[in-house]
């Protein structure tokens, strides 16, 4: 997985176009959020209501939810993992 | 129905690929054909040993209890992985970098080396983590024992289970998790064999998943409605237990001993984590996607007090699925298998690098003497601690009775490594952090942890019911399950949120009281902005302190040359020529002090202390402190060379040009010497036959006398420009050496005869004739010259009233040595070293010679592979001509 | 009016040449040829006119004029000094440290014999 598209490697962050240099910070910000996103989503079913039979929510829909977001999230990091496949070479000066 | 027999051998068959497997990966990396084997695929999978026999029997347990709450177990690692880029990338890159060998030695790194932080968290890991591993030794038994009691004919075999389980799976630790040290902390055939038990276990609960929901239930529509129409069919999750397993889960799968291992340590490429980050919570997904399923309709389906724990197992055997069944019980198999594998691996490790190694390398201080393999030593050690940890396993499950009280330990177990999570992430983030803040959180959470959760959990005994019930010594705040009276919580939550709360609390506080020294500081740096101190993926070493290691640590501070150079110093002194230093009390010390001189005193102490005092031994972070001391020292001892090279060079020239004054200097002498020794005879021959050309008036007598006085000069002069010419051949090394066989005896007599003849003086020549015949090959002409010089000089200078000359001649070891000592006043001490120099006269009133005769004879006695000296301390001057014999065989 | 020559010369033969020459010019020649106590004899026997070597055994040639020049009751004696080693360095050197006249061996015996006449003749003049 770590082969190299070719020219769209540069040798140092320095080199980047200002373009690409403000998309890998965005995306790299993206990627920070994903996880905290991620957590907020997962923690959606604590608002459900509890205890009233009629109100109550199905395990069947919590289910669909529960995977569909975890679903979501892996499309989600995949997609991220595949444009950041050519940071790999340049990003030490990268902010982490 | 399944025999048991059948069961075992199919089982046995699995191990036995298993070893095959790990076998195999092992040839195939040594040889260096490890590519496939270190696929981003193959690390995913290696991350499975997440969902163990607890996940793959217990999950569907969970659920068939508690609903949806079971799958926050696998939330917080699709968290954390969703967030590696900034989270573990960096946690990889730093064990990368700093060679890291388990959690405990990334700790006791990044705190400064601190050893009693290294030992605090292996201590934590072992108590938190022995009790899962007897869990999973449970399953086993337990899904055993399944099938043995639908098989008729079997006994009570199932009762020493556990222990052959326990035995086969010691063996497998040991033989693939230590069967090296050296190149790496890595162990290919271990991961491969469990990326194949990923696969089957992962197979095995979607097998059972699809066989239930498709071949039990009929369909996905009609599952769904039988799941709401079960138990678990509404949302009856506990929001606070939601969100703390969620949090634990998270905080355990990066810090778990097993998971560092197999996610830092095992890591071939830091990219592989992009895949990873994906592919693992889709495999998370996969494992939990009939968990539901199987749970509602395990409850249905069988009887009412059937373990749900092992619904995987008993629907296919209640629906005669035999095969299915079997594909289940290897998946479980699969799970608690690699689980212990790892866990057992990792722990090892631990214990031997922070514990063992310590202890023995401190009691070699005592021993001074004692040296030896250290990498046995520690490999031995590993592989006691691998089986002294999976006894405590099997001791631990003996005592606990096996009973369900082992159900509820996984998340206690997770709760416990969690303690770990505050340090680890404030050392990353954090520079602040100091290793007393990070000992100080540790302990405040492992207490907590242990009172208000592990004691009360391990059942009944551990902890006296009135202190559950009135706290600690009767003070009802300090109730285990209700710390600071605040009651009505979940164990779980309760426990999570007060251990994690104060431990990090105490750990923020104490870390900014107190300073962190110069060490820790260092490392801090290092951890904390590892993007920007590794400039890509370094190599791994092993972690044991060898000369080898510490001599490459030193070269890194000292330099290549003075590191060597001390090293051999040190091997000699121990008297070890052409080999390492064995690394002694006194070796250390001397290289602490040598290294103190270039890092200072602090850091070559906690450098050296480590392996001294005892500690990790990790010699890698040695090393790592070494490079960061080296850029630290690197602009400065660039200034040193530089200022260094130039001094050089300037007393190279220096030299060069006190050289070329001095041979100009020389030459200047030589010839004003050369010119007022010609122009002496000169002056008189020119004034004298002046006189008798002008002075008409001369009688006889006079006319002859300056007649006289004109053919000395002039001979004089002769004799001057023979010597200078004699000289100048000797010196350039052109002269032709008339090399023949004689005798010492022979060349004496001639040259004794030539001096004396025709001279004015008397010389008693003293000689012992016997002792004389001495065979040799040599220039005999040249050296009758040598003998003639030094004989003239004893008839010219000899000052006693009845001059004579001793002569004795003897060998020794291949060499003819003449000594030539006369009885008169000798030469003045101060006078002895100028007597071989050109133009040297020791007395004022000399006679005729031009003070080249010595000087002749030194060279040529030089050229005869001899020598010629004064010899001190005699009674008049005395002077010995050594040279080689050489002549009985070469002749 | 006196007519002595102080020869401070260690080579026999040359000493040998120089008396012979000044005798016969009429010159009342003394011979000293050791370097260490020149100056003292130089003092005590009041010459004319100094010819001195500059090589002689325990102390140069250089050193004694030196010395000489500094006595203020033999401001005035001529010295002339002979070399065998014919440097130019050494002419210089002489020349700063107030020799009358530098002669380079080997000489004419005319030459000598003018240089002496020459020098005394100045000196009894001024």
């Amino acid at each position: 997985m770590s082969e190299r598209r070719g020219g769209e490697t540069p040798r140092g962050p320095t080199l980047f176009l200002e373009r690409q240099s403000y998309r890998r910070r965005r995306l790299s910000e993206v990627a920070r959020l994903m996880p905290i996103f991620g957590a907020g989503l997962f923690m959606v079913p604590l608002l459900w209501p509890v205890g009233d039979e009629s109100e109550q929510v199905q395990t069947s829909s919590a289910i669909l939810y529960l995977f569909g977001v975890w679903g979501g999230l892996i499309l989600a990091i995949a997609l991220f993992g595949l444009v950041t496949r050519s940071w790999a070479q340049s990003d030490q000066r990268e902010i982490d | 129905m399944a025999s048991l027999n059948l069961l075992l051998s199919v089982c046995f068959c699995y191990v036995i690929l298993l070893f095959l497997v790990a076998f195999v990966a092992d040839r195939l990396a040594a040889r260096g054909r490890s590519t496939w084997l270190r696929s981003p695929l193959i690390y995913t999978l290696s991350l499975s040993i997440y969902c163990t026999a607890w996940t793959f029997y217990g999950a569907v347990g969970y659920a068939a209890r508690s609903g949806l709450e079971f799958v926050t177990i696998y939330l917080g690692p699709t968290l954390v992985m969703i967030g590696w880029w900034w989270g573990l990338r960096k946690l990889v890159r730093i064990g990368r970098s700093h060679r890291v060998t388990s959690i405990a030695d990334l700790l006791s790194s990044r705190y400064g080396k601190s050893n009693t932080l290294a030992i605090g968290v292996t201590i934590l890991a072992v108590i938190g983590v022995t009790p899962y591993i007897s869990l999973q030794l449970q399953s086993i038994t337990l899904s055993f024992s399944i099938f043995a009691d639908a098989d008729p004919g079997s006994d009570d075999r199932v009762g020493a289970t556990v222990i052959w389980v326990a035995a086969g799976l010691a063996v497998f630790a040991i033989l693939f998790g230590t069967r090296n040290l050296d190149a790496n902390e890595r162990h290919h055939g271990v991961v491969m064999a469990i990326a194949i038990e990923a696969v089957v276990k992962l197979v095995a609960l979607l097998a059972v998943g699809v066989f239930v929901v498709w071949q039990v239930s009929g369909g996905v529509a009609a599952t769904m409605a039988r799941i709401d129409a079960s138990e678990i069919g509404q949302w009856q999750v506990d929001g606070g237990r939601w969100a703390s397993i969620t949090f634990l889960a998270a905080a355990a799968f990066v810090c778990l001993p097993r998971m560092f291992q197999v996610m830092v340590v095992e890591n071939d490429d830091e990219r592989h984590l992009r895949t990873a980050a994906w592919a693992f919570p889709l495999y998370l997904l996969l494992m939990s996607l009939f968990v539901v399923p199987i749970a509602a309709i395990g409850l249905e389906l069988m009887p009412t007090g059937a373990n749900p724990d092992l619904f995987v197992l008993t629907i296919p055997l209640s629906q005669g699925r035999e095969g299915l069944a079997m594909l289940s019980f290897l998946g479980g198999f699969s799970s608690a298998t690699s689980m212990v594998i790892v866990a057992a691996m990792a722990l090892s490790t631990m214990v031997s690098n922070q514990i063992v190694m310590p202890i023995w390398l401190s009691s070699q201080t005592q021993q001074a003497s004692q040296s030896g393999d250290v990498r046995k030593i520690v490999l031995l050690s590993r592989r006691v601690s691998i089986g002294a940890i999976m006894l405590l396993g099997v001791a631990y499950y003996e005592m606990s009775g096996g009973g369900a009280a082992l159900a509820s330990i996984g998340l206690i177990s997770f709760a416990g490594i969690a303690q770990i999570l505050p340090a680890l992430v404030g050392g990353l983030f954090w520079r602040g952090a100091t290793r007393l803040g990070a000992i100080a959180g540790l302990s405040v959470g492992f207490g907590i942890w242990m009172f208000s959760l592990l004691l009360p959990g391990l059942g009944s005994g551990l902890l006296p019911q009135h202190v559950m019930e009135q706290g600690l010594f009767g003070i009802a705040a300090l109730r285990p399950h209700a710390l600071f009276s605040i009651t009505g919580m979940d164990p779980i939550e309760h426990c999570v949120l007060w251990s994690l709360t104060l431990n990090t609390l105490a750990f923020f506080i104490v870390s900014v009281a107190s300073f962190p020294n110069p060490v820790e500081r260092l490392q801090g740096a290092q951890f904390v902005n590892v993007f920007e101190h590794s400039a890509g993926p370094r190599g791994w070493t092993g972690s044991v302190a060898q000369s080898e290691d510490l001599m490459v640590m030193t070269q890194r501070i000292l330099g290549t040359q003075d590191a060597r150079d001390l090293f051999q110093r040190e091997a000699a002194l121990q008297g070890e020529y052409g080999h390492l230093p064995e690394p002694t009390p006194e070796f250390l010390e001397r290289l602490e002090r040598q290294l103190a001189g270039s890092v200072g005193a602090a850091t070559a102490h906690a450098m050296i202390g480590q392996i001294v005092g005892g500690s990790s031994v990790s010699v890698q972070d040695l090393l790592a402190v070494a490079d960061e001391s080296a850029q630290m020292l690197e602009y400065s001892s660039q200034l040193e060379v530089q200022s260094e090279e130039l001094s050089r060079t300037a007393r190279k020239l220096r030299e060069a040009n006190e050289k070329l004054t001095q041979i100009s200097l020389q030459k200047d002498t030589f010839l004003s010497q050369v010119s007022h020794e010609l122009r002496t005879p000169m002056t008189s021959i020119r004034a004298f036959s002046e006189i008798l050309r002008d002075a008409s008036d001369l009688d006889e007598a006079d006319k002859r006398k300056y007649a006289t006085i004109i053919h000395d000069e002039a001979l004089r002069l002769t004799r001057l420009l023979n010597d200078l010419l004699d000289l100048s051949v000797l010196e350039s090394g052109q002269v032709s050496l008339n090399m023949r066989p004689g005798n010492v005896k022979d060349v004496l007599d001639h040259s004794i005869v030539s001096a004396l003849a025709g001279a004015d003086g008397s010389l008693d020549v003293i000689r012992d004739e016997d002792s004389e015949r001495i065979p040799l090959y040599s220039d005999l002409d040249r050296l009758a010259q040598v003998f003639i010089n030094l004989i003239t000089n004893a008839l010219k200078y000899c000052d006693a009233e009845q001059p004579d000359l001793r002569i004795m001649a003897r060998t020794e070891e291949n060499t003819v040595i003449v000594d030539m000592v006369d009885n008169g006043s000798g030469i003045p001490a101060e006078a002895q070293a100028m007597v071989f120099e050109k133009f040297a006269r020791v007395s004022a009133e000399k006679a005729g010679g031009a003070g080249l005769g010595l000087a002749i004879c030194r060279e040529i006695m030089q050229r005869l592979g001899g020598d010629v000296v004064y010899l001190p301390g005699e009674a008049g001057a005395g002077f010995r001509v050594t040279l080689p014999t050489k002549g009985e065989n070469a002749g | 009016m006196s007519r002595r020559v102080l020869l401070i010369e260690d080579e026999p033969n040359i000493i040998e040449a120089i008396r012979f020459l000044l005798t016969r010019d009429g010159w009342d020649v003394n011979t000293h040829s050791d370097g260490t106590n020149a100056v003292e004899v130089v003092q005590e026997a009041k010459p004319d006119l100094v010819i001195l070597d500059m090589m002689l055994p325990g102390r140069s040639g250089m050193d004694i004029l030196r010395d000489l020049r500094e006595i203020v009751e033999l401001a005035g004696l001529p010295v002339l000094m002979l070399t065998a080693r014919g440097q130019s360095r050494d002419r210089d050197m002489a020349e700063k440290a107030g020799v009358s006249r530098f002669m380079t061996k080997p000489f004419s015996n005319t030459e000598v014999l003018t240089a002496v006449r020459d020098l005394v003749a100045q000196a009894s003049r001024s």
